[in-house]
């Protein structure tokens, strides 16, 4: 033993006699967890989230969330002697004033964008694999109250610096909060401590975006990571690997390499994007005056569904009691949404009593294997693409020479009738990769090579799969749908009796599968045909 | 040689001297002074532009307007709309119409500058209407305010022209164009006699001066460098979303790929 070693090993006895860490080190720095690119997409959200704290900290110190009005008196000419909020003020001097300022802004921003972007991105990972499957459930709940969460405190982050482009967002914002029946006024006067846009709003979101929030997303990620070490990362099916088991590399040193360096991976894109990029120009979008309103006001992507839920909305209103409802707010801005986010964060426990299914589950579905999930999963997207789409209607319009009352009722029409359209597409094709995968294990490969037999004919030899191959083209379970129990024993009408019918029907449609070919008819095959 | 060598001497060489200068550089004067003085006509030149107007405007324009732009079924009657409107309209390729869409887009003028001035002229003479104007005229760079400009965009043009002046849709496949890359006296005339969609922005609206500010605002905008890197067309949050979605995302899934490929 070198001196060296020594004397490493003397400060870790140290350490160890006095914490027990080594125990607990070598549990944890052995921990294996399975190799694939999608595992890395929650890990693209957290290094950003990181980002996040870092460069916003930055931002914070010259950052005045302040509603005063002040005389621009900065170096960017075309505003100078202007009024205007302090907060703008003070975000033009980080701007062009700060060594690094514009700098730590646009990565502040581009990081924002791609947070939520890859949150979405492993949404749909989780969504897609059945990651949400017993026992994982409360993580997907804490995970569609992170992506709630996210939205949430990425509007109030674009709100911040008070331009005519955020200040336009905000004024939206309350209107949906406004059209909250009954109570709409009030809560908007609550929010705003009087008429908008009012003088404390930006010191209120201020506290909400760098304090509450962050504080939140902190204490739900480590939530959300804690489950995930406890419940064991999910794994792709394939030879070797069962429910019981995880198949893949320890922590250490694969992941720290691994993790640590795609850290600075993702801080080093940002940079880039800050660096190359312009993002949200405020200078060039002037100081927010309520009076005043650009064409093209658009909300950074994450909120653009909701911007074009609202574009779509027709003019219709309700009057009850003395009372107006703006339905053409409530029902886009309130009602769809709460309906998508329930909708979401209920889904593994509809899906699991649609299946009838409480079984644990680890080893994750190809997306095929799922029909009626991917189907849904198609669809949702579908829904949520139209109203991207409307939510740029003015810019498509202008840059593609199109009407922009066209797109609105492509987008009325289309975001009913392109959804189900999706959903049966997407099922027929999960279908047909199964008929496929049916195909290969019981056909083999086809080789394009021919042969020509003694007696003439002429035969295309197919290539038997490798037996590795051919388990996981078959290793997923086919369970049968539910059958509805419309009377008991003795003959009596069951009173739930509609429950179960329906259940019966969902069932059977997500159990809908081309049968995986089974031992008997390979065998069948061998002794015939070929 | 001799001769200079000769009289340079001469007691009069010095105020001849003098008087052949003051000679020469009157006559340099004069003759740029007439240079000038040919700009504005004399009567019988603007008749004749006026007639040469009138032959432009019987082939090229009276097929829709009316042979004496009294207006028929397709164009409309052009009494009275001066030769600002002209100038706007010609020389931005607007007029003649090549489809008749939604809007009439601007296009590479049709008439050169000599043309649009006979058509002007010609209009001008129908009726009083505003007078067209030339980029010299326009001392925005002297008389304009670039923050009060900003401020005069956002307050009457940002709701169509877009924040950044770069044009918005209206209903119905119109549109407000986009305000870049437009010649000084074209914004102007436009203010002044509000083409299609535009409103009217008469001189008691915004003053010749807060004219002169909303140009240099629109100037400043058209050629501030690119601050904080590529500007992406400058429209705000939808070019932003999708580069951080195909750029950024894309770029880290690329490097996913990569680190959990199995090594070959």
């Amino acid at each position: 033993m070198s001196a060296r070693e020594r004397v490493v090993g003397q400060v870790a006895n140290y350490v160890d006699e006095r914490t027990g860490a080594a125990k607990w080190l070598k549990k944890t720095l052995t921990k294996v967890f399975p190799d694939h690119w999608s595992f890395m997409l929650g890990e693209i959200v957290l290094y950003s989230f990181v980002i996040l704290l870092l460069s916003g900290t930055f931002l914070t110190f010259w950052y005045d969330p302040s509603m005063k009005e002040v005389e621009y008196e900065g170096s960017y000419q075309p505003l100078s002697g202007l009024k205007m909020s302090a907060a703008y003020a003070s975000t033009l001097h980080i701007s062009f004033d700060v060594r690094g300022g514009l700098l730590m802004r646009q990565i502040h921003h581009w990081s924002a964008l791609i947070f939520m972007a890859a949150m979405v991105a492993h949404l749909m990972r989780i969504f897609f694999t059945g990651a949400f499957r017993k026992p994982r459930e409360f993580n997907w709940i804490i995970g569609v109250g992170l992506l709630t969460l996210g939205i949430l405190e990425g509007f109030l982050g674009y709100s911040l610096p008070d331009d005519l482009l955020s200040g336009t967002g905000i004024r939206i914002a309350e209107a949906i909060v406004q059209a909250v029946p009954v109570v709409g006024s009030y809560l908007s006067f609550l929010i705003f401590g009087g008429a908008f846009p009012g003088e404390m709003f930006i010191q209120r979101i201020y506290v909400v975006h760098i304090l509450l929030l962050p504080g939140i997303f902190l204490a739900l990620i480590t939530v959300h990571l804690m489950l995930v070490w406890y419940q064991k990362h999910t794994q792709y099916p394939g030879p070797g690997r069962t429910e019981k088991n995880v198949v893949g590399y320890p922590l250490m040193p694969v992941y720290m390499a691994k993790a640590g360096g795609f850290f600075f991976i993702v801080f080093g894109v940002t940079a880039f994007l800050g660096a190359v990029a312009s993002i949200n120009p405020i200078w060039i979008y002037g100081p927010y005056n309520p009076g005043q309103i650009g064409a093209g006001s658009q909300p950074d992507w994450y909120m653009g569904w909701l911007d074009g839920l609202v574009r779509m909305a027709p003019p219709i209103e309700a009057y009850i009691f003395g009372y107006t409802l703006s339905l053409n707010i409530m029902i886009p801005g309130l009602i769809i949404p709460g309906i998508i986010f329930t909708g979401m964060a209920l889904y593994p426990f509809i899906e699991s009593w649609i299946t009838g299914d409480k079984r644990e589950h680890h080893l994750l579905d190809r997306p095929r294997n799922a029909p009626n999930r991917t189907a849904l999963g198609a669809m949702s997207l579908t829904f949520m693409l139209v109203t991207l789409i409307n939510g740029g209607n003015d810019l498509l319009a202008t840059h593609f020479d199109l009407s922009i009352n066209q797109i609105m009722w492509f987008s009325r029409i289309g975001i009913i009738v392109l959804p189900p359209l999706a959903f049966v597409i997407t099922k027929r094709i999960c279908l047909s990769l199964q008929r496929a995968d049916r195909e290969l294990v019981l056909h083999g490969k086809e080789t394009g090579r021919l042969v020509m037999l003694p007696h003439g004919e002429f035969i295309e030899v197919h290539e038997q799969l490798s037996p590795e191959r051919a388990y996981l083209l078959t290793q997923h379970e086919q369970l049968p749908a539910l059958q509805a129990n419309l009377t008991d024993e003795s003959g009596v009408r069951n009173p739930k009796s509609l429950r179960a019918k329906v259940r019966a029907r969902l069932s059977r449609s997500h159990a809908e599968q081309i049968a995986k070919p089974a031992a008997s008819d390979l065998k069948e095959l061998e002794s015939g045909q070929h | 040689m001799r001769f200079i060598s000769k009289y340079r001497r001469h007691r009069f060489a010095a105020p001849l001297l003098l008087l052949g200068a003051l000679f020469l550089a009157g006559l340099t004067y004069s003759a740029a002074q007439a240079v000038t003085r040919q700009a504005t006509l004399s009567q019988s030149d603007k008749a004749t532009l006026i007639a040469e107007g009138k032959e432009i405007f019987a082939r090229g324009c009276s097929s829709c307007h009316g042979i004496n732009a009294e207006g028929a079924g397709i164009g409309p009657s052009l009494v009275g709309v001066g030769a600002a409107s002209v100038d706007f309209q010609v020389a931005t390729g607007r007029m003649p119409v090549a489809d008749m869409s939604q809007q009439i887009a601007r296009k590479t003028p049709v008439y050169d500058d000599q043309e649009v001035a006979a058509l002007a002229a010609y209009v001008a003479s129908l009726a009083p209407g505003p007078a067209a104007v030339t980029n010299e005229e326009l001392a925005w760079e002297r008389d304009g305010n670039t923050a009060e400009g900003g401020e005069l965009f956002r307050n009457n043009c940002s709701m169509c022209h877009n924040l950044a002046g770069q044009g918005g849709a209206l209903t119905q496949g119109k549109y407000a164009p986009t305000v870049m890359g437009v010649e000084p006296r074209h914004i102007y005339e436009a203010m002044l006699t509000g083409p299609q969609a535009m409103p009217v922005f008469s001189e008691t609206i915004l003053t010749p001066q807060e004219k002169l500010s909303v140009i240099k605002w629109i100037k400043h905008a058209e050629n501030e460098p690119a601050l904080g890197g590529a500007a992406l067309g400058r429209v705000g949050p939808v070019t932003e979303g999708l580069l951080a979605w195909v750029l950024g995302l894309g770029l880290l899934i690329g490097v996913a790929v990569w680190l959990t490929s199995k090594a070959r």
